[in-house]
């Protein structure tokens, strides 16, 4: 792992946190500067949570692949706890509920670990389905059933499925990358974009942001946002495209673009769902805590694409 | 039942027997409390409360058969310690694990709903447990509630405030345990529950029964928000 194409994406990330943590600390000291003390504060604890989330990945980089696998893992389990939290749920639901956390999400992952790509592309979708269907009906109460079912279903595809497809990402055999190190460029390289996505989502929004696209839904997602975001996500996956092991540079560009835009639209459905429910965020069950869920819809959305065009594009087979 | 307006000074409340657990049990205590915690995703909210190991009675909603366990495991530890559930016998005694952690673990008081004596209230049993350092959990609903919604308040709470009106009562909410562990079910689902404290309640100089039920029901409402 230890080549130099990991050591200049590690260094330049540790450089660019770096810089952006000293700036916020200058903003902070300075709040006569003009600037929103509010921004300034986000983007602190934005901050606060990059630094923990590189440190995390790092440690289950270094731990390797099963821990990595593990902790994605844990943080589905954890995702699909808040969703079912918030989705209103009958007690005819507690027994498939009960399944589904405790046997299909571990057995998912499992399943993940041991790359068995031709099982778990199917597993979650096809028999989870069909069970919590079953077992649902078998609880006796048909009161809204498919409107029950579909929820549950929702929470494991969105939470458990997709997310999965990240730590999937570390079982391709990449063309040319020595064993290891290259998956985890990869993963990292997903990660970085998705991050750098949702900010500049946020950044753009707030510059030039005019046209909100469901003002209903969320009140700060814009067009020029959406725009803003994909531009400069593809600039970067093109810029940092010698990171990401079987990407050309056109290649690179494209799942920058793509992973924007899902990441755009995770965001996007997760706050119609949290309006629905009349929550601000998934965390507010957790005093003191963001949701996990609010930190991960974008990955969620972006992280099955992104694998998929990984093998469309370089005609890898799992 | 007693006479209910039987409220004849007790005689002078004794110390608790001093309860010298083993260090497993302690050590299980903790294991257990963690557990709970993590199992039901419980968090712990104090509203314009504070945790304290002066005497107290933890009043709740009645939910689940996890209640009382999550309610106690929320408590700071130093709390917990002093702090002991008020529990069905009927339930707490069948089988050797549930019977070991009410008695040894958690160091439940535990009452017989089917044989109430004339001359053993269950209110007079709690307050002699308690003694006079020992805080209760109690649920004064009396059952676990079938719709979600918090019943009247039996008048346990009223003869416990009467007979101890040095004690803090502490009104506590639980949410969504109901869904972690349903009544009539044995498996639970991990779901996140909350744990409302709410500030201390008294019964004022002769508030009727009735009132000071009212009350204190409102007072664990007033923290679902």
């Amino acid at each position: 792992m230890t080549d130099n194409r990991t050591i200049a994406l590690v260094a330049g990330v540790l450089v660019l946190l770096t810089a952006a943590t000293a700036v916020g600390q200058f903003l902070k000291r300075h709040p006569d500067r003009g600037l929103d003390p509010a921004a300034v504060r986000t983007f602190n604890s934005r901050l606060r949570g990059w630094w923990i989330l590189c440190t995390v990945l790092a440690a289950a980089f270094w731990l390797g692949t099963t821990a990595t696998v593990v902790l994605f893992g844990l943080v589905s389990f954890w995702a699909l706890r808040e969703f079912i939290t918030l989705t209103p749920t009958r007690k005819g639901d507690h027994r498939a509920l009960f399944w589904v956390f405790f046997a299909f999400t571990p057995l998912h992952y499992v399943l993940v670990g041991l790359d068995r790509y031709d099982v778990f592309s199917v597993f979650l979708p096809v028999y989870a389905t069909l069970f919590v269907l079953a077992r649902v009906a078998f609880a006796g109460d048909y009161k809204r059933f498919l409107e029950r079912t579909a929820k549950i279903q929702a929470g494991l595809v969105v939470c458990v499925y997709c997310l999965s497809f990240a730590p999937a990402l570390l079982a391709l055999p990449l063309p040319g990358a020595g064993k290891g190190g290259g998956n985890f460029r990869l993963l990292f390289f997903l990660i970085l974009l998705v991050q750098f996505a949702d900010c500049m989502q946020y950044v753009w929004s707030r510059m030039l942001g005019q046209r909100l696209v469901a003002p209903s839904v969320s009140s700060n997602r814009t067009w020029e946002g959406l725009l803003g975001s994909a531009t400069s996500t593809s600039l970067l996956a093109a810029a940092l495209w010698w990171a990401a092991p079987p990407f050309q540079l056109w290649q690179a560009t494209l799942a920058g673009f793509v992973v924007a835009v899902m990441g755009f639209a995770g965001g996007m459905t997760m706050s119609a769902i949290k309006r629905d429910r009349g929550v601000k965020d998934y965390g507010t069950l957790v005093v003191g805590h963001g949701g996990v869920l609010d930190r991960i819809d974008s990955m969620c959305f972006a992280a099955p694409v992104f694998y998929h065009i990984t093998l469309l594009v370089t005609g890898i087979r799992p | 039942m007693l006479s209910p307006a039987d409220t004849r000074d007790l005689p002078p409340p004794q110390r608790p027997k001093a309860r010298v657990r083993s260090p497993f049990c302690r050590a299980a205590g903790l294991g257990l409390a963690a557990a709970a915690r993590l199992l039901a995703g419980a968090s712990a909210r104090w509203i314009a409360s504070q945790p304290d190991t002066c005497q107290r009675v933890y009043f709740a909603n009645h939910t689940s058969h996890l209640d009382a366990l999550v309610i106690w495991a929320s408590l700071p530890q130093s709390v917990r310690e002093v702090t002991r559930p008020v529990a069905a016998k009927d339930y707490w005694t069948s089988g050797l694990v549930r019977r070991w952690l009410a008695e040894e673990v958690f160091d439940a008081i535990l009452i017989d709903r089917t044989d109430i004596k004339v001359h053993q209230s269950p209110v007079d049993l709690m307050l002699r447990e308690a003694g006079n350092s020992c805080s209760l959990i109690v649920f004064p609903e009396g059952g676990r509630s079938v719709s979600g919604e918090i019943g009247e308040f039996k008048s346990g709470l009223y003869y416990l405030a009467k007979k101890r009106p040095d004690l803090e009562l502490i009104p506590v909410h639980i949410d969504n345990l109901n869904r972690v562990l349903p009544r009539g079910e044995f498996l639970p689902v991990p779901l996140l529950s909350c744990i409302s404290f709410g500030p201390p309640l008294w019964l004022e100089r002769g508030e009727a029964k009735l009132d000071f039920l009212a009350r204190a029901r409102r007072a664990v409402m007033a923290l679902k928000e």
